[in-house]
């Protein structure tokens, strides 16, 4: 069923490893970075908008 | 309907014409900027004649953007713009006025100038003729498409170099078919595709866009 | 008020974040079984082309960004109309979400088309009319969030950003059929509804991988709507209760 003969074969790509890997590669990345890139603008809003929270509450209390 | 128009043509006319150093800057950057290419490109002819339909129009479409601002933010200013936005006639015949003043006041001079231009570039006097006429049909739709720009980005910091990066994509077609008319021209294949495509641009654009920068000036005006 | 199971309910940001939160894991590991399936039959099944070699297997990620980058775009375009029609937050909310995805997918397919393009034609670019209409949508996405960001007035900048993308819809079907139109470089189109000239193997495994970044995209666009939905509703009791309530 797989047609490839061994792995370097597959790392190989027929002598198109550059610009496959270069694209797989990249995919790759993007669809790692993006996620955490994603997650940390979450957490840093939440803790600036708790950080305003308790500001404006702090200030109405006074 | 065309009272309208007319009228408002009449008077950015007026208020352009008391500004006229503001067109004049914007033909000189045209000229400016044109002549820097064989500068940094060298002298060779054969090149120059090559690259001039692209540079004339790549030169033509930062010219009008750089006048592009001044559609709406003087009026926006004085309070004028919000005056014409609540008055009974259709705001999108009102910016249809600006948009065709707006060509007679920069695009039509750049057309004029451009033949001149031309000759620097060593290209034959039918390319000079089909540039001509590919700039004078082009610059409408340039007016217009950038009339939206002009509505979307009212009022906002960062405004010309933001209405650049709106509107430079739009105008990527009018490009390829003004510059590709003179191209086929020269290398004889005839630019009537070319030039037709872009008589379907201008007028699709001033037919569609005058409505679609009067809802960018609704939004931008609430 | 009706009692019956109402969809509006969840136009509502308040409803929709606990269930766009709900359904991420889902749709995360829905797209992790369609990706590795389609990267199984793609990169380890698949034969070689007859007239490409290898360099072929490109194709499963430039085929799916690139129906990523437009479909995503029309998806946008949508909410954009809704917003415009209807007035409604939400939809602005998910425009703004889903957008650099969606930029992400058409820098990715003109990435990927320039690696095949070079051993394949010789060249890393040409300017035929598919590329430069894909660079177009590029630059579109970036201007809407060059405008979007650039407008404080949250609603006024959904809506001036929505008229920006209805404006330059009119692209995506110039990109789709700038291989029919006119004669390019870049291939036809060789996959339509009712047949294909690909091997089947090597079509399955691109459809599986283009279901694989649908659901990755609607996976992250959900991911930043809630972040989005947070930062616009801060005023709100829910927000509030969200924020006290979350330990992070």
């Amino acid at each position: 069923m797989i047609h490839w003969n061994s792995f370097a074969d597959f790392l190989a790509m027929g002598g198109y490893g550059f610009y496959v890997w270069g694209s797989f590669g990249l995919t790759a990345l993007i669809m790692i970075v993006e996620p955490i890139v994603v997650a940390r603008n979450r957490k840093t809003t939440i803790a600036r908008l708790k950080r305003q929270l308790r500001a404006e509450t702090r200030n109405t209390a006074e | 309907m065309f009272k309208i128009i007319a009228a408002v043509i009449r008077r950015d006319l007026k208020l352009a014409m008391r500004r006229q150093a503001d067109i004049v800057s914007a033909v000189f950057f045209f000229i400016i900027v044109v002549s820097l290419f064989p500068l940094g490109i060298g002298p060779e002819p054969d090149l120059l004649r090559k690259l001039a339909p692209g540079v004339l129009w790549v030169a033509a479409l930062l010219a009008t953007m750089l006048s592009l601002p001044r559609l709406f933010a003087d009026d926006h200013r004085d309070g004028t713009l919000e005056q014409l936005a609540l008055a009974p006639h259709p705001l999108g015949l009102v910016v249809t006025g600006k948009v065709i003043a707006h060509w007679l006041v920069s695009g039509l001079p750049l057309a004029l100038i451009a033949p001149v231009l031309g000759l620097q570039f060593d290209l034959s006097a039918e390319a000079l003729v089909v540039l001509t006429g590919a700039i004078l049909l082009g610059t409408p739709a340039l007016s217009g498409i950038g009339a939206i720009g002009a509505a979307l980005t009212l009022g906002l910091r960062g405004g010309g170099v933001l209405l650049s990066l709106l509107v430079l994509p739009l105008y990527i077609p009018v490009l390829i078919f003004g510059a590709g008319a003179v191209d086929a021209t020269v290398s004889g294949l005839g630019g009537e595709g070319h030039l037709s495509l872009l008589a379907a641009l201008t007028f699709a654009s001033l037919g569609f866009a005058p409505w679609a920068s009067a809802a960018a000036l609704k939004i931008a005006l609430e | 008020m009706k009692d019956r199971f109402n969809l509006y309910r969840f136009a509502s940001p308040a409803t929709f974040y606990p269930l766009a939160g709900a359904m991420i894991p889902y749709f995360v590991a829905v797209s992790a079984v369609f990706g590795l399936a389609g990267l199984y039959l793609g990169m380890l099944v698949a034969p070689t082309d007859f007239q490409q070699g290898e360099g072929y297997r490109i194709i499963f990620i430039h085929v799916p960004a690139s129906w990523m980058s437009m479909f995503i775009y029309l998806v946008m375009a949508g909410w954009a109309a809704i917003g415009l029609a209807f007035n409604t937050r939400l939809s602005g909310m998910m425009a703004q979400a889903l957008a650099p995805t969606g930029a992400l997918m058409a820098f990715l397919s003109l990435w990927t088309g320039a690696l095949w393009g070079k051993p394949m034609w010789g060249a890393w670019w040409v300017w035929d009319a598919r590329l430069t209409s894909e660079l177009i949508l590029l630059f579109l996405y970036i201007g809407y969030m060059a405008l979007t960001a650039a407008i404080d007035d949250q609603r006024r900048a959904d809506k001036a950003g929505g008229l920006l993308l209805l404006v330059g819809v009119v692209n995506v079907p110039i990109i789709y059929f700038s291989v029919k139109w006119w004669n390019t470089l870049h291939q036809g189109s060789s996959v339509n509804l009712t047949k294909s000239s690909m091997a089947e193997t090597m079509l399955w495994g691109m459809l599986l991988m283009a279901m694989c970044f649908w659901m990755y995209s609607i996976a992250v666009a959900l991911m930043r709507v809630r972040t989005i939905m947070l930062e616009r509703e801060r005023h709100t009791d829910w927000v509030k209760a969200e924020l006290a309530g979350d330990q992070q």
